[in-house]
């Protein structure tokens, strides 16, 4: 497209110059003791989440039977089949809220922090750094202080159990505008210049040139939203109340208190819970950990 | 948005020399009022819900505002007041919330500061599937606190639980891990570790892909064992990266609440009911909101007066 590199740090990709001297520094083989060490690491952190999927499957009193049995004496899909029947604990109606307010409110702040970033990267203009200021001195806010007069605007509004409270109120949040500004700060000046000269505005170079190349920041930004507002838990817990209005994190809590120990129910609506998030995460993994990589460097 | 759309013939005219009197090769061609219509939708929701609420915040915490009651009468520092006099109904739970929080933040953050670098360190040498490795370790950090929550809590179960399964093949008995302490803290804090040490795994990983391994190849010409390179290139080359993780990790740490709730319900006892849960309690179950907002403010002073000491504490000392 471009030959635009995108900042977001690779850190497969050593750099450069690093890289000759990188591979003489790297002769040294890994011996059999780090392959078992970074096996049994990994082990360490799929078995627990095979664990809630292999136990959503399993009858009842298999998921309930010392010593514990690693092969389920029988497959079942009996937990999705009550789960689904359960009209006190509507989990598909808890999927679609949960879907519809991250992706309202992934799209809202993508929308909102690129049109912010761009004049804050790229214009000069009065009142540009108390601006910037402001939005880094938010970033250094606990959350928990937005709790109560959230809480209460919620109400003022009637956003209390409506999927509102959940799209809106995050859409300020610093950490969207100051990781965009950072992509735009470092694309080369002339491909706006030459647009400039062919006549095209500030809306047309935002649109066409700018967003274009920006894919992979816009889609790292985005996924980390969703990820963000689809796990959410404190806030839909308390802003959200009627059953058919919950979330699938604040109807994970309701499952479990209703399911106690039918096990196989609750893993049941963990895993509907982590699937669409598991899926998301294996296609845009490299996106997601450089994000990560990414904003704590800069921090 | 029609400012954005309409050009501005005046500037676009002065083209080719833009910009010479506000300094070297800056271009100003837009409207003078494109940049604030563009910031306007992001300031405006930033008001709304960022630094309108914080100051409303200050105002709740002023008044016996009782969400329920018509009346919220001004009360001045009262509830401020409250928290520190041992005599209130509120001081106890406050602070031994504060104490649960101190508890669980102490014991969990040398843990994810230290067993991330570890793992980074281990992930930073080349080997097939390196990154295979690295997203299995970031997994349960996409998860989020409500399913980790209700999976720990059949992890732990103290009958049917894996954990305890795992732990009877080396003739360990069962261990109550949500009912007796110190076993909760233990509990807590391990499914912390194992949720979001991938978070600081990745950081540091970047940042040991900015150390020049020129460093490292100097240092094994002086002798430098594996030690004497961890301890003067690593560490100094990670300084900044360490402000990092320790402060956001202290930070993330004080806000527990997810685990708590879900898994221990605050017990046994009340000795994991963390300050966010009393808080939270007081406040959307209670709607007692002025204490609650006091309560707020206080635990936001105490965490940036710990985010100073840090940044202090790491800071360079003998700046070259």
């Amino acid at each position: 497209m471009t030959t635009l590199q995108d900042p977001a740090v690779d850190v497969d990709a050593p750099k450069t110059e690093d890289r000759k001297h990188r591979k003489a520094y790297n002769q040294h083989r890994n011996g059999p003791i780090f392959w078992v060490g970074i096996v049994l690491l990994a082990l360490v952190f799929v078995v627990p989440i095979l664990w809630m999927y292999l136990t959503s499957v399993r009858p009842v009193d298999d998921a309930r039977r010392i010593p514990i049995s690693i092969i389920p004496e029988r497959f079942t899909l009996r937990a999705y089949e009550l789960i689904f029947a359960d009209a006190e604990n509507p989990v598909l109606q808890w999927a679609l809220n949960s879907l519809l307010a991250a992706t309202a409110h992934a799209f809202l702040v993508i929308v909102v922090a690129a049109l912010a970033a761009y004049p804050l990267a790229r214009m000069e203009f009065r009142g540009r750094n108390l601006i910037f200021s402001v939005i880094i001195a938010t970033l250094l806010v606990p959350s928990f202080i937005f709790l109560m007069p959230n809480y209460l605007l919620m109400s003022r509004l009637g956003w209390l159990d409506t999927l509102l409270a959940l799209i809106v109120p995050g859409a300020a949040g610093a950490f969207s505008v100051f990781f965009l500004r950072q992509f735009f700060l470092a694309m080369p000046k002339e491909l706006e210049e030459s647009a400039l000269i062919d006549g095209a505005n500030t809306w047309h170079i935002l649109t066409r040139i700018v967003l274009p190349i920006s894919k992979p920041a816009l889609v790292t930004l985005g996924t980390l939203t969703f990820l963000g507002n689809w796990n959410d838990f404190i806030w839909p817990v308390f802003v959200l109340f009627s059953p058919e209005r919950l979330t699938l994190p604040a109807g994970l809590a309701t499952l479990q208190g209703s399911y106690n120990i039918d096990y196989p129910v609750v893993m049941a609506g963990a895993t509907i819970a982590s699937i669409p998030v598991m899926i998301l995460y294996i296609f845009v993994q490299r996106y997601v950990i450089e994000g990560v990589a990414t904003s704590g460097l800069k921090g | 948005m029609s400012t954005t759309t309409t050009p501005a013939p005046a500037t676009t005219a002065s083209l080719p020399g833009a910009g010479g009197a506000r300094g070297a090769g800056k271009l100003r061609l837009h409207h003078p009022l494109t940049p604030y219509v563009m910031c306007a939708p992001y300031l405006i929701l930033l008001c709304m819900f960022v630094l309108g609420p914080a100051v409303y915040g200050i105002w709740i915490s002023l008044h016996d505002w009782d969400f329920m009651l018509p009346q919220k009468p001004f009360v001045g520092l009262q509830n401020y007041v409250d928290l520190t006099d041992p005599s209130s109904v509120i001081f106890q739970d406050f602070w031994h919330g504060m104490r649960a929080t101190a508890i669980f933040t102490v014991a969990s953050v040398p843990f994810l500061v230290l067993i991330p670098l570890g793992i980074a360190i281990m992930l930073n040498r080349r080997f097939k599937g390196r990154s295979f490795f690295r997203a299995v370790i970031f997994a349960p950090f996409v998860l989020g606190i409500a399913v980790i929550g209700v999976l720990f809590t059949y992890l732990l179960d103290a009958q049917f639980g894996l954990v305890n399964g795992f732990l009877g093949l080396f003739g360990i008995p069962p261990v109550g891990w949500a009912q007796t302490q110190p076993w909760a803290w233990v509990a807590l804090v391990g499914m912390t570790v194992w949720w979001t040490l991938g978070f600081n795994t990745v950081i540091y990983l970047a940042g040991l892909q900015e150390i020049p391994q020129q460093n490292y190849e100097a240092a094994s010409l002086d002798g430098a064992g594996g030690w004497g390179k961890f301890v003067h290139i690593t560490i100094p080359g990670l300084r900044n990266v360490l402000v990092f993780t320790i402060t956001t990790t202290v930070l993330a740490s004080a806000n527990m609440f997810g685990q708590s709730y879900l898994v221990t319900k605050g017990g046994p006892g009340d000795s994991t009911r963390t300050a966010i849960m009393v808080m939270t309690e007081e406040g959307l179950r209670n709607f007692k909101m002025g204490t609650a907002s006091a309560m707020s403010y206080v635990l936001a002073v105490f965490l940036g007066l710990v985010s100073v000491i840090i940044f202090l504490a790491l800071r360079e000392r003998n700046p070259k």
